[in-house]
């Protein structure tokens, strides 16, 4: 089987050879960094996608590029897409009640009232 | 101060980042992976973005052509680049490397230009602060990784550092004629206190990457440039460059 990738990180890993042991060497392996954005100081890093890269540092150097030239941003954040902790899919039973649990909704507690009770009294 | 002085800075300086800026777009969409290709079409085209404010002062402050005409219909001796620009792309060892030593040279120049006494640099040298900035940040990081990934891409950094060293010393070719009035001026520092800066920027970057800098007194800087003496390979550019434009010079785009 061939392989015809014109990806060079396919190439260079020459999948083609059947059977054949592949190494992969230190800093060939590339790996993929999640990008947070943040549009304004103090606000949240929010996701936006992902670049491949062979360092953090150069996942930064991609990641401006890639998701900060047009709008507002004043950082970014990288992080090992691999280095994310996460739930599996067949896990996610675990959230199936949420939406029947409004009896736990703050909206019930009826408050206006009283508040508007103790502020004339002052 | 005389116009002729300012004229001649501002004309080396926009072929300077008009050449560079196109062929560093001639990689786009051959770069090496996606992300790289995008980050280093996206430097392009802000060097071309600095060739045009750069052209604009003259148009606007000195009596200069409209921009477009000037960058497109120019003759190839009217033009002041240095020979570092014109080179052929050739790879991409070459390529980081012009990148690497022409980035540092224009921060040092635009630095030196936040207290011209030529108000327009002032605001050039605002502007353009944070692209510079993340320019060489790049070409740092290109330079560290690629010095550090294998012997083979550590050999081709160090070739490619020895190839272009004395075409990015060129840069810095003086000007007899008007140097000095533009330093007394206080316009700019002067090309010699410039080479110097550039070179305590370059020095600790190539340390770092275990790159050996060339013992710069036995480098000859190529100069000619800024005379209007060119490579070989400047004219098939400019044509390439202007093949649209000269289509019909006074279109409305």
């Amino acid at each position: 089987m061939s392989n015809d990738s014109l990806d060079p990180r396919v190439n260079r890993l020459k999948l083609g050879d059947a059977g054949a042991v592949i190494k992969v060497e230190e800093g060939e392996n590339w790996n993929v960094y999640e990008v947070f954005h943040q549009e304004k100081r103090g606000a949240h890093h929010e996701h936006v996608g992902c670049v491949h890269a062979p360092d953090p540092q150069l996942a930064l150097v991609f990641a401006k590029e890639q998701f900060a030239r047009r709008k507002k941003c004043v950082n970014l954040w990288v992080v090992r897409s691999a280095d994310i902790l996460a739930f599996d899919a067949e896990d996610e039973d675990m959230f199936e009640n949420n939406l029947e649990k409004n009896y736990r909704d703050a909206s019930g507690f009826k408050v206006m009232e009283k508040i508007n009770k103790f502020k004339q009294s002052k | 101060m005389n116009n002729a002085a300012l004229t001649d800075l501002i004309i080396k300086m926009a072929d300077d980042e008009l050449i560079q800026g196109h062929r560093n777009s001639e990689w786009t969409g051959l770069g090496p992976v996606m992300e790289e290709d995008i980050a280093f079409s996206s430097m392009a085209q802000d060097k071309i973005g600095h060739a045009w404010a750069l052209y604009r002062i003259l148009h606007e402050n000195l009596g200069g052509q409209d921009p477009d005409h000037f960058a497109f219909i120019r003759k190839e001796k009217a033009f002041k680049c240095s020979h570092l620009v014109e080179m052929p792309n050739g790879s991409y060892d070459f390529s980081l490397m012009r990148h690497f030593l022409f980035d540092h040279a224009e921060t040092v120049r635009y630095e030196s230009l936040r207290e011209s006494s030529f108000e327009p640099f002032q605001q050039l040298s605002r502007k353009f602060k944070g692209e510079l900035k993340y320019h060489t940040l790049h070409a740092n990081a290109f330079i560290m990784q690629l010095s550090q990934a294998n012997e083979e891409s550590y050999a081709r950094m160090q070739s490619a550092l020895n190839d272009t060293i004395a075409l990015a010393a060129g840069i810095f070719e003086p000007s007899a004629e008007y140097e000095e009035e533009l330093m007394v001026a206080g316009v700019y520092p002067g090309e010699a206190a410039l080479y110097h800066r550039w070179l305590d920027r370059i020095y600790p970057v190539l340390v770092k990457a275990s790159l050996n800098l060339p013992e710069m007194s036995t480098v000859t800087p190529v100069y000619g440039g800024r005379k209007g003496f060119h490579t070989a390979y400047l004219e098939p550019l400019l044509k390439e460059m202007g093949e649209v434009f000269n289509l019909d010079t006074e279109a409305n785009w």
